[in-house]
């Protein structure tokens, strides 16, 4: 969808941006400041790259070497900023057909977005939850090719979160909208990502799958170590609260309720998994995945790195003492189990893949 | 109160001068001060400088100048009058374009300030809906700029109301034609007997500036509850 190569040049910061993305939402992904909100504003062309191309489908947005520079009102893109900015002067309904095009379906995005009790109200009287819908609608209603969204829930408590995640989720199955979307917190990434790229300092590090780049990148100490699993969804024990889903590696039991049948991407943090040379009983732990040891990974720290390839072939990180290790006579191409407790995995970390 | 006929002329023609002058030195202002606030180009600090002039200028100079510019003679009073057929010197018209220039300078920086203050990302973000920068300008830009604008144009109508060196050096004082309250005020105080006029005319001035201040106090408040949702 997007091909993008170009410099940005500014007094304390230097960006190269030069990837390419594919259809879905391809996450922006990395630290506040390595400039993901830059490379969203020079696709929107609201800032200028020093020199290179950007291009979007079949239109040419920007070109240093044909000193082509789209307007940014020519380039019909969709942007959703973080603190929505809703004109404040402008009902709901005014705001949503500021850029709304005659094609465009106003009561279908209205209900999608659940907005019809709000289209009397000022931007004013709106919660911030609210506010960052209707950015949304007014950005889908002007029937834009690509949707930009930069951190649009970071203002929003977890509560809030959860209130428009599934919009986005909508967005993606139902539009077929590419979106590119700028988050530096990773469940958000995990939930909503067909693609991701890593950016850090100013330059794209890494881009992918998100199983992958995630768990391959998150290594670097800034971030807490993740894996991440693809399972489906089983069975759902209303009893006890608990959705089973099946994993190659064994059955994994987590809290809350998922639709059967829908394949789901989990993250485990690597401190939050127990590894075992025989599999557990007389234990609380639920969720036991069986697989090999591929790699031990010492440092000084009296904390290693032990991957595990489950069964089926995703990794698993482990965090677990030096001394575990050697109490245990850990070492590489050994059978494990690894014990990860259902608390552990919270639902915000789950994500349909 | 009972006015004579010719303090009547005085007090209509203030009116006059005054409004024409804020209703031209609005768009103008407006204009420059959007181009102030939002662009960067080579010569702003000049261009700045040009319109803040008649504020720090003696008045007496701007009117010498607008003289020697927009007199018969001069090569824009000369241009006028040849395209079409508009005399400023010694006329009412000349006048008003005395009190707007000497306006003008508060309207921009009234504006300026408003504009300014407006989140140039809202901007951004109309653009990305699909405005045109003229759209973005009209529909964003100027709606929320106009408290200042409001501003602006009672402190330009207050101005132009009181404006008295410049209109004087530049049309003279001619009753019926160029003799504002001002001028008439001025007149009277050089004559014997006339204090009891003048004050009556003071009495006027002080009346219009403060029903001014008023409407524009109440239109602002309007406005920005208006923006603030609590219409």
């Amino acid at each position: 969808m997007i091909e993008a190569d170009f410099t940005l040049h500014r007094p304390a910061f230097d960006l190269h941006a030069r990837f390419t993305t594919g259809p879905g939402v391809t996450a922006l992904f990395g630290p506040s400041g390595s400039g993901k909100s830059t490379i969203l504003n020079a696709i929107a062309g609201l800032e200028t790259p020093t020199a290179g191309r950007i291009v979007a489908g079949t239109s040419l947005f920007f070109d240093s070497g044909k000193r082509k520079n789209l307007a940014p009102h020519r380039r019909r893109i969709g942007y959703v900023f973080q603190d929505a900015l809703l004109f404040p002067h402008l009902s709901v309904a005014g705001n949503l057909r500021y850029g709304s095009r005659r094609r465009t379906d106003m009561t279908a995005i209205v209900d999608l977005l659940g907005l019809g009790a709000l289209l009397e109200r000022q931007p004013a009287r709106l919660s911030g939850g609210e506010r960052q819908r209707v950015a949304i609608g007014r950005a889908l209603l002007s029937d834009p090719v690509l949707l930009l969204m930069d951190e649009p829930l970071a203002s929003l408590d977890i509560a809030r979160k959860q209130e428009i995640l599934p919009y986005i989720e909508s967005l993606r199955d139902r539009f077929h909208l590419p979106v590119l979307y700028v988050s530096h917190a990773i469940d958000e990434v995990i939930r909503l990502a067909d693609q991701v790229l890593m950016v850090e300092q100013g330059r794209i590090m890494a881009s992918g799958a998100p199983e992958t780049v995630l768990a391959s990148h998150l290594d670097s100490g800034r971030f807490t170590q993740i894996s991440v699993l693809t399972a489906t969804a089983k069975s759902f024990d209303s009893r006890y609260g608990l959705t089973t889903l099946e994993h190659k590696a064994g059955l994994i039991s987590i809290a809350g309720r998922l639709e059967a049948g829908h394949e789901s991407r989990i993250a485990v943090r690597a401190t939050d998994v127990t590894l075992a040379l025989a599999p557990p009983k007389d234990m609380s732990v639920r969720t036991a995945l069986y697989g090999n040891i591929a790699s031990i990974a010492i440092t000084q720290s009296p904390v290693a790195t032990v991957k595990v390839e489950l069964a089926g072939g995703q990794t698993l990180d482990v965090s677990v003492t030096r001394k575990a290790i050697d109490d245990l006579g850990l070492d590489k191409g050994q059978a494990v189990w690894c014990l990860i407790k259902a608390v552990s995995i919270d639902e915000r970390w789950l994500g349909s893949a | 109160m009972n006015f004579t006929p010719e303090e009547w002329t005085a007090i209509l023609l203030s009116l006059k001068v005054a409004s024409i002058a804020t209703l031209c030195a609005l768009p103008i202002g407006t204009g420059l001060a959007w181009l102030l606030a939002r662009r960067d180009f080579w010569g702003k600090t000049i261009l700045n400088g040009i319109i803040h002039l008649p504020l720090v200028l003696p008045p007496v100079v701007t009117g010498y100048l607008l003289l020697l510019a927009f007199g018969r003679r001069g090569p824009a009073g000369a241009f006028l009058d040849q395209c079409c057929g508009i005399v400023l010197s010694f006329r009412w018209t000349g006048a008003a374009l005395a009190a707007g220039i000497m306006g003008l300078p508060l309207m921009v920086r009234a504006v300026r300030l408003t504009i300014e203050a407006i989140d140039s990302r809202l901007e951004h973000a109309a653009a990305t809906l699909g405005a045109s920068p003229l759209r973005v300008f009209f529909t964003i830009t100027l709606p929320l700029a106009l408290p200042g604008l409001v501003a602006g144009s009672i402190l330009a109508f207050a101005k132009a109301l009181g404006e008295f060196g410049a209109t004087i050096t530049f049309v003279s004082s001619i009753p019926g034609e160029t003799q504002t309250i001002a001028l008439a005020i001025y007149g009277l105080t050089q004559v014997p007997g006339g204090d009891a006029a003048a004050l009556r005319l003071a009495a006027v001035s002080i009346v219009i500036s403060l029903a001014a201040l008023a409407a524009s106090e109440v239109m602002a408040r309007r406005l920005s509850r208006r923006i603030a949702g609590f219409a």
